[in-house]
């Protein structure tokens, strides 16, 4: 076996009341793609900022061809070779492909910056990551797809013996992805060390060549992916067998109505449409990326306020146009994007896990601090949130905990309409498995969801009826034997649904 | 809860003591308090006087500032209240509805200036610069460009007077202050305003009427500066729409920030910003005690100035933490008991 490009032996990294990694080793050969994998909170996030020296490690030693590194910061581990390119593109929109590619080290010409000869080198430099598109224009007027691989060829300039690609597929479609992809494959023949953290396992063995699990800070196993199972990376990361996600179809029947809308909609977000909503029953949106999946959601929930139709909760007539008279009927609401509709990252875990409920309350009436450490208590055990304190800041949270401490925002107001907006997105099998156990007791406790997602095979395990949304408009429902990806595949496909 | 906040002004209590030493330094008697006439003299007695306005800005400024906002028209505010005082004595008004006037007056502001930033959206910097310009004209307007002075002994004493041989102006600040401390900090209202601070999008969506609570504290802004002004106006036996609270608005800032408060919201301490009050006010004494020439005065309490927000700066901080860790034995099997925070945070804050 040839030299590793990287190898970093005995990191570990503390953090408060927590081992974050605990004597971690990585090896990186060049010409691979190596994947990155475990649970939310398994240390792989740690992990890539120690060794791109975004936190500074407690213990342990970076190698990088063979001669020891200690990058400060992460522009300094770029100098040595180590590029990073995270899931939210971090380039400067508002400047052309050009100008972000060469950033920092345009060509000059007698002291200015010589655009021609940027525009040219960046279109040749594109072209090698297979792209032809014209570098004058604005980054943001290409796909985020294209941008991502802006930012990898960027990262690949400056950097050019490891690249770490921390969940890059995560706001892609599927053709998106295969371009990725390509680029990915590309770069492998160059003969870069290729890190790739993602939670789709199926990415995981379409590109990658070799893996090392995380789990709770330690490396539990480091497999050639061509002699290993999916169930076997699985139950490496967990720790334990996973259940498959059966569909419980002997349900107990839904009880009383609870929400009707008739003709409800908002001008220029949804079409108008017709929901019944009783307890104890879960209604799953389905639909493609921009099918009118969250826009359904917030209409209900009034972050818009509908323009048009009615109304009735529990047959009386209702009128919802801000959140606040959303939760003051018991309504909740989980959005898609935690990080800028749902976390408030400053304050600590137990603050937002009371912020609702004492929002409802109203300013005069402060929940006590016994009682809200009680609530937050209460929440973290039965969700299994894993934090060092309740007083941490809710930001230092991996992603699946920051979505349970979300949905224990919601549970203590105790609604009695959950809407969750891609509950399971970008987080691990494990929290996964979790939330939908969780979906289905609160159904079976009588409350009613309406759950917007973009996985199919989990809208079907949970779902009493779906409703299949094209172009912001709802065009086809699918009850009982009807539910079925393929049906709701069908039910998007068909041309000439109402 | 009480340990926690010592901890968290417990930097701006060392400056203080550093400064008031600094002053005994300079001139021994600094902390000599005598009672004479039915009223206690001194040097400290003079900093907690002198330092009313600025406090009672601060404590206003704080919460805005909490919300990611700011409030530039507080000097201005200051202006026009004193202006509205002054005008309805003159006028033949008893002082306390002088005073009640003046306060509408600066509530009104305050609620002009939360329309701007809750309602139309527009950036607080923005919204209250319109004030801070415009206030001062209003104020002239007011006095019809001269200084106006007024003899009424009852609204005098609320700048020059005594309760319990304490100038009326310290129990002002200490009043104010601990009333909206208390609050704050008694109901729920701290935290709604940090959360808003912190992430308004998430917040209105948690149920936050997030529109209220930005416009109460711009009228809370408004309402301190009134007093201030009002306070300010008391003092010289006049309203001087031209300078009354000149530049007070960045010393109110400047309060908070050397409180410790971040500029970018979320989380505020009142007791911070009302030590860095003192300390501004401290170093002024400083600066007049020493004897220096009065040209130097600007740009001393500008070396002084950058001296503490320099030790109070992240990197500084920072190498402080890494010079106390380093002094004991580290404990490589047990987790560190503060967070270190990540280089790009220190870069950011």
């Amino acid at each position: 076996m040839p030299e590793p490009v990287l190898h970093a032996r005995g990191i570990s990294k503390f953090f408060p009341g927590a081992i974050a990694l605990d004597d971690v080793e990585l090896a990186l050969y060049p010409g691979e793609v190596h994947a990155l994998l475990g649970e939310n909170g398994a240390g792989k996030s740690t992990l890539i900022k120690c060794l791109t020296g975004a936190y500074s490690r407690d213990g342990g030693t970076i190698a990088l061809s063979g001669a020891e590194i200690d990058p400060r910061d992460p522009l300094d581990s770029q100098a040595l070779g180590i590029g990073t390119v995270y899931q939210e593109v971090n380039l400067l929109p508002n400047l052309t492909v050009a100008e972000n590619l060469f950033l920092g080290r345009q060509p000059m010409r007698w002291g200015m910056v010589d655009h021609r000869r940027m525009k040219r080198e960046a279109r040749e430099v594109l072209r090698d990551y297979g792209l032809e598109i014209d570098p004058a224009r604005l980054l943001s007027s290409y796909s985020i797809a294209i941008q991502q691989i802006v930012a990898i060829a960027r990262a690949v300039e400056l950097s050019g013996k490891v690249l770490i690609l921390d969940e890059p597929t995560a706001s892609l479609d599927h053709d998106e992805v295969q371009l990725l992809f390509s680029v990915i494959e590309r770069l492998k023949g160059r003969g870069l060390a290729i890190v790739f953290i993602t939670h789709f396992l199926d990415q995981v063995f379409a590109i990658s060549d070799r893996a090392t699990i995380l789990r709770n800070g330690r490396v539990v196993g480091t497999r050639r992916l061509a002699d290993v199972s999916q169930t076997e990376i699985v139950t490496l990361m967990l720790g334990r067998a996973l259940e498959e996600a059966t569909h419980h179809r002997a349900r107990s029947e839904p009880g009383e109505l609870l929400l009707s809308l008739r003709g409800y909609g908002k001008r220029g977000s949804i079409a108008p449409f017709d929901m019944d909503i009783r307890e104890g029953e879960v209604i799953g949106l389905a639909g493609l990326l921009g099918s009118g999946r969250s826009e359904t959601a917030n209409v209900v929930f009034g972050v818009v306020a509908a323009d048009q139709g009615k109304a009735e909760l529990r047959g009386r007539p209702l009128r919802i146009a801000t959140p606040r008279e959303a939760i003051r009927n018991r309504f909740a609401l989980c959005p898609e994007d935690r990080k800028t509709d749902g976390i408030v990252g400053d304050l600590s875990v137990r603050e937002n896990i009371i912020l609702s409920l004492q929002a409802r309350q109203g300013w005069h009436r402060p929940i006590p601090r016994a009682r809200a450490e009680e609530i937050a208590q209460h929440y973290v055990k039965a969700l299994d949130i894993r934090l060092a304190s309740l007083d941490m800041p809710i930001r230092l949270l991996s992603g699946g905990n920051q979505q349970k401490a979300l949905l224990a925002r919601w549970l203590a107001t105790e609604p009695e309409l959950l809407i969750l907006d891609e509950p399971t997105r970008g987080i691990d099998v494990g929290a996964h498995a979790e939330i939908i156990a969780l979906i289905e007791d609160l159904r079976e406790k009588g409350m009613a969801l309406i759950v917007a997602s973009s996985e199919m095979e989990e809208l079907v395990a949970y779902s009493s009826r779906i409703v299949v949304l094209r172009d912001r408009r709802q065009v086809g429902e699918l009850t009982g034997h009807e539910i079925s990806t393929k049906s709701i595949v069908e039910a998007i496909a068909a041309e000439d649904a109402a | 809860m009480m340990k926690s906040t010592l901890k968290r002004v417990m930097p701006q209590i060392i400056i203080l003591a550093l400064v008031l030493a600094a002053n005994v330094l300079v001139f021994p008697g600094f902390f000599h308090i005598e009672f004479q006439h039915g009223r206690l003299f001194g040097n400290l007695i003079d900093v907690l006087n002198r330092g009313a306005p600025t406090a009672l800005l601060a404590t206003g400024m704080t919460l805005v500032i909490a919300t990611r906002g700011i409030d530039l028209s507080v000097g201005a505010v200051m202006a026009i209240a004193g202006a509205v005082a002054a005008s309805a004595v003159t006028g033949g008004a008893h002082w306390t509805l002088a005073l009640l006037m003046a306060l509408a007056a600066g509530a009104a502001c305050g609620l002009w200036n939360g329309l701007l930033v809750a309602i139309f959206r527009i950036q607080p910097i923005v919204a209250t610069l319109v004030l801070m310009v415009a206030g001062r004209g209003i104020a002239q307007l007011l006095t019809e460009g001269a200084i106006l002075t007024f003899n009424d002994p009852g609204l005098i004493r609320l700048g020059a007077g005594t309760i319990a041989a304490v100038p009326t102006p310290i129990w002002l600040w200490i009043a104010v202050a601990c009333l909206t401390g208390f609050v704050i900090r008694r109901t729920a209202l701290g935290l709604l305003i940090e959360a808003v601070g912190v992430n308004e999008t998430s917040s209105r969506l948690a149920g936050i009427n997030s529109r209220v609570l930005l416009w109460a504290v711009y009228l809370v802004s408004g309402l301190c500066a009134a007093l201030a002004g009002v306070i300010v106006a008391a003092d010289i036996k006049g309203a001087d729409a031209n300078n009354a609270g000149l530049w007070m608005e960045l010393d109110a800032i400047l309060a908070v920030v050397i409180g410790g408060n971040s500029l970018l919201g979320g989380r505020f301490s009142i007791t911070a910003s009302l030590l860095g009050a003192l300390i501004i006010q401290g170093v002024n004494a400083l600066i007049l005690l020493s004897g220096m020439p009065v040209e130097f005065n600007l740009v001393i309490k500008a070396l002084i100035i950058i001296a503490i927000l320099v030790i109070q700066s992240p990197r500084v901080r920072h190498s402080l933490y890494l010079l106390r860790a380093s002094t004991g034995p580290v404990l490589r099997d047990r987790p560190a008991r503060t967070a270190p925070r990540t280089r790009q945070e220190e870069g950011q804050s």
